[in-house]
């Protein structure tokens, strides 16, 4: 009788090209849904952009940014507007890879019919986690046009902002399918939304400057992965370069990889039977 | 029990064993599968078939035991194994699972056109497979309808349909008839049977006797996770079973437990309000009974739901 031992779910992640047909099913789905979900996704941002960026903008006018000796002002629509494209990413993100990933693996069981081919169960977490990003590169896409038609910012390293975007939409993604993993309803959602992504949002230099926090607060805040996603962007709708933009990335780089492994790990042990 | 063990098997699975905690759910449980045959697996609820898909599909890891598929059946260097080699033995396997795993978003024709693709297919090598798909599953009218809008026989129909999108040699049926009506539950058999003609396998899990009749050329009956017995239709009722069942109901067929009547058969049972006599000699019965003619009774030939009685007992199962 041969005996076999049960793999470990921390083993290394075996990944294949395989995630792209999963990646399409998802796309497939969502085209015939495309124009009411982009209106859902860009609308709500944009409502803050103008009502907060204009109407409080008349009230603020100017904000200084940048470090002791760098100090730039500029107007507050154009340092709210680099600020919430990072957290449209965040939710977007977030959002999708909770409540739809959930609905695709828990509810419609989509995720073990894909299993019944030949598709791991690790290469579907990593097609949800591209097509989340995907999703958020997309409402992205789609504020920073309407940001453009505004006028809020002609920075050509907008460009760069763009694929840095998709970069925070990964993070988010990662760390969302932590969640999804864990969860046994739709209810649990709104702990990490409420006591996570909230508070991150306001702890992340995103209204106001982190200049305003106190000491304690700002090296807690230094560390979130938001934070980092707003001192790259930032930068980069003021056409100027970021700092430090090796750190910012290292810190996303470390939450998307640590949240993936994660993810997966509590992934694995749930189909797990 | 006789050894079960075929000259060349696609499938094999060789004293299986899987343990949850404390309780074995699936005990060393052994069989194989010839090319062209459909194996029924028969059981109460939770008695471990279920899992043992799940194990044969590389879900579920099996604690002892291993699973063998043959790409060459007969050729012993030919052997994959379960969960080693899964992605390469899925890629020859059809599965229709319990549950419901369609795309509720996508027609009938997206629904196999996508489910392709994770076979690794091209487009245009699904694409010309899915009008006969949807023939084979009597949906050709139905291509472009969501699954929301099918009956539930047809949405069977389209799961079948899609297992059979990469051309298995073998499929997995969990429960393909459950909850269907006797028109739907008819049209699956004689697809099934056209399959089985076609030379593909069939390993099936049921809880219908007269589907496992029809359908099986041999069966496996599990109980508490471990298998009870293995054989033809046929052969298990002979082997286990008187050949004529009397089934008597009505006023007074309670009080033939205590009467002479019962002498004249080889096993009787009592289950609610009849009264089963099991016996070489149907004739002796029925004449003693003939003079009580308030009493009801039905002689017919012993048949699998009478062994799965026998073998499983007549009790509710407590998850049942």
């Amino acid at each position: 009788m041969s005996s076999m031992k049960t793999q470990s779910v921390w083993r290394t992640p075996e990944l294949s090209m395989r995630f792209w047909p999963v990646f399409l099913r998802n796309l497939l789905v969502w085209r015939k849904l495309a124009i009411p979900s982009l209106v859902g996704n860009i609308a709500e941002p944009l409502m803050w952009l103008v009502a907060f960026g204009y109407g409080m903008g008349a009230l603020v006018g100017q904000v200084t940014v940048g470090s002791a000796g760098h100090e730039v002002k500029v107007p507050y629509i154009l340092f709210l507007a680099s600020g919430s494209i990072c957290m449209s990413a965040m939710q977007a993100a977030s959002f999708e890879a909770l409540y739809s990933a959930f609905s695709r693996m828990h509810v419609q069981k989509t995720w073990d019919g894909i299993m019944n081919a030949p598709v791991r169960l690790d290469v579907i977490v990593l097609a949800e986690m591209l097509w989340a990003a995907f999703k958020s590169l997309f409402t992205v896409t789609a504020i920073l046009g309407v940001m453009l038609v505004l006028g809020i910012s002609y920075s050509p390293k907008l460009l760069v902002a763009w694929p840095v975007l998709l970069g925070v939409g990964i993070t988010f993604s990662c760390m969302a399918l932590i969640f999804n993993a864990l969860a046994k309803g739709y209810d649990f959602f709104t702990y990490y939304f409420t006591l996570f992504l909230t508070p991150m949002m306001f702890l992340s230099g995103i209204f106001f400057p982190l200049e305003q926090l106190p000491a304690v607060v700002r090296s807690i805040s230094s560390w979130l992965p938001l934070t980092n996603a707003v001192e790259l962007v930032r930068p980069l709708f003021m056409d100027q370069w970021p700092e430090h933009p090796w750190r910012h990335v290292g810190v996303l780089v470390v939450f998307a990889v640590v949240s993936f492994w994660l993810a997966l790990a509590l992934t694995r042990k749930r189909f797990r039977g | 029990m006789p050894d079960h063990t075929l000259p060349s098997p696609l499938f094999s699975v060789d004293r299986l064993t899987k343990r949850y905690g404390e309780s074995t759910v699936v005990n060393d449980v052994s069989f194989q599968i010839a090319p062209g045959e459909c194996l029924g697996v028969i059981g109460p609820n939770g008695a471990g078939k279920t899992t043992t898909i799940r194990m044969c599909l590389g879900l579920s890891t099996p604690d002892h035991g291993s699973i063998s598929y043959f790409t060459r059946p007969g050729l012993a260097t030919s052997a994959l194994s379960m969960p080693k080699d899964a992605l390469t033995i899925k890629a020859q396997l059809g599965v229709v699972s319990q549950m419901d795993t369609l795309d509720p978003d996508f027609s009938c024709a997206e629904n196999l056109l996508v489910y392709g693709r994770y076979f690794g297919m091209k487009d245009a090598q699904i694409r010309a497979r899915i009008p006969e798909l949807l023939e084979f599953a009597s949906l050709t009218h139905k291509a472009h309808a969501k699954p929301g809008e099918l009956s539930g026989g047809m949405k069977r129909r389209l799961g079948l349909a899609r297992a059979l999108v990469n051309d298995p040699r073998l499929l997995l049926l969990d429960e393909p008839t459950t909850g269907l009506d006797p028109q739907a539950r008819h049209l699956m058999w004689e697809r099934l049977q056209l399959l089985l003609q076609q030379g593909k396998s069939i390993l099936l899990t049921t809880h219908f006797m007269d589907e496992a009749e029809r359908l099986c050329s041999r069966l496996l009956v599990l109980d508490h996770g471990k298998k009870i017995a293995e054989g033809t239709p046929r052969d298990l009722i002979a082997q286990h079973l008187e050949p004529d069942v009397v089934e008597v109901y009505g006023v007074g067929a309670v009080a033939l437990m205590d009467s002479p009547v019962k002498q004249l058969a080889s096993r009787v049972e009592l289950s609610g309000e009849t009264v089963f006599f099991y016996t070489q000699d149907a004739r002796a019965v029925l004449e003693a009974l003939a003079n009580q003619p308030q009493l009801r009774t039905l002689h017919r030939p012993a048949n699998l739901e009478d062994l799965f009685l026998k073998l499983t007992g007549r009790q509710i199962r407590e998850d049942a």
